[in-house]
């Protein structure tokens, strides 16, 4: 089994599952997991869906460097990122993000890395789509700059 | 020098493709870019000094000095917006 992968992917996710992958190591006491949701409002009202493009390629080298960055500062047993692309409806996952440590400070500590890192350097890009039908690109947030700078 | 470039998101959409083969004697991204705004209209106005945007060559980011090579793929596209 790969201890630390990344996947891109159009599909849904069963984070039960990603879950559960990583919760058989006798060395691990802690499993920490986020899901990121298409919600019904972000830089407009009436959010009904969104777009997601992203760099083929690119993406995957950054979610990997990211993870050894996180390696780096914390003992991690496995880590799991998956990053859906395409069309999401309101309510779907969009993200899911599993760290897999002996203990729960690292596990917790690493997922917000992992995420922060996540938002400010993978080249994804989120388009909402609006009940009405209209369309625009959301933009970059300097609230998700300035939540890496806790990091350094 | 020919180089491969890629563009995303508002950009692909403002500059109505998602990439293209350009033939040039940019040295550098900078001059890259000054080519490009040359083109006028959209070009100008999006890769204009001080809008944001990002440039990766062979999928690394870089920074507006990074010279260039023969091949090179070249992205451009706006700060991301993924999780």
């Amino acid at each position: 089994m790969q201890a630390f992968t990344v996947r891109v992917q159009q599909e849904r996710f069963d984070s039960g599952v990603e879950i559960d992958r990583l919760s058989h190591n006798p060395a691990c006491g802690a499993v920490v997991s986020f899901n990121g949701l298409v919600r019904d409002y972000g830089d407009r009202q009436d959010v009904a869906a969104l777009q997601l493009e992203h760099y083929p390629g690119m993406t995957e080298k950054a979610l990997h460097t990211i993870i050894e960055q996180a390696r780096q500062r914390w003992q991690l047993q496995a880590a799991t990122i998956i990053h859906r692309v395409g069309h999401l409806p309101l309510g779907e996952a969009i993200v899911l993000v599993v760290t897999a440590s002996s203990h729960r400070k690292d596990a917790f500590a690493a997922a917000e890395f992992l995420m922060d890192f996540l938002k400010t350097e993978a080249p994804f890009w989120k388009k909402e789509i609006l009940r009405d039908g209209s369309a625009h690109w959301v933009e970059a947030k300097a609230s998700d700059q300035h939540a890496i700078g806790r990091w350094q | 020098m020919k180089l491969n470039i890629l563009y995303f998101a508002r950009l692909k959409d403002s500059f109505g493709m998602g990439s293209e083969q350009l033939e040039t004697d940019a040295a550098s991204v900078d001059e890259l870019l000054t080519e490009l705004r040359q083109r006028g209209d959209n070009w100008s106005c999006e890769l204009a000094a001080g809008k944001a945007f990002r440039v990766a060559r062979n999928q690394e980011l870089v920074r507006l000095d990074a010279a260039l090579g023969d091949g090179d793929e070249i992205a451009i596209f706006p700060p991301v917006t993924g999780g």
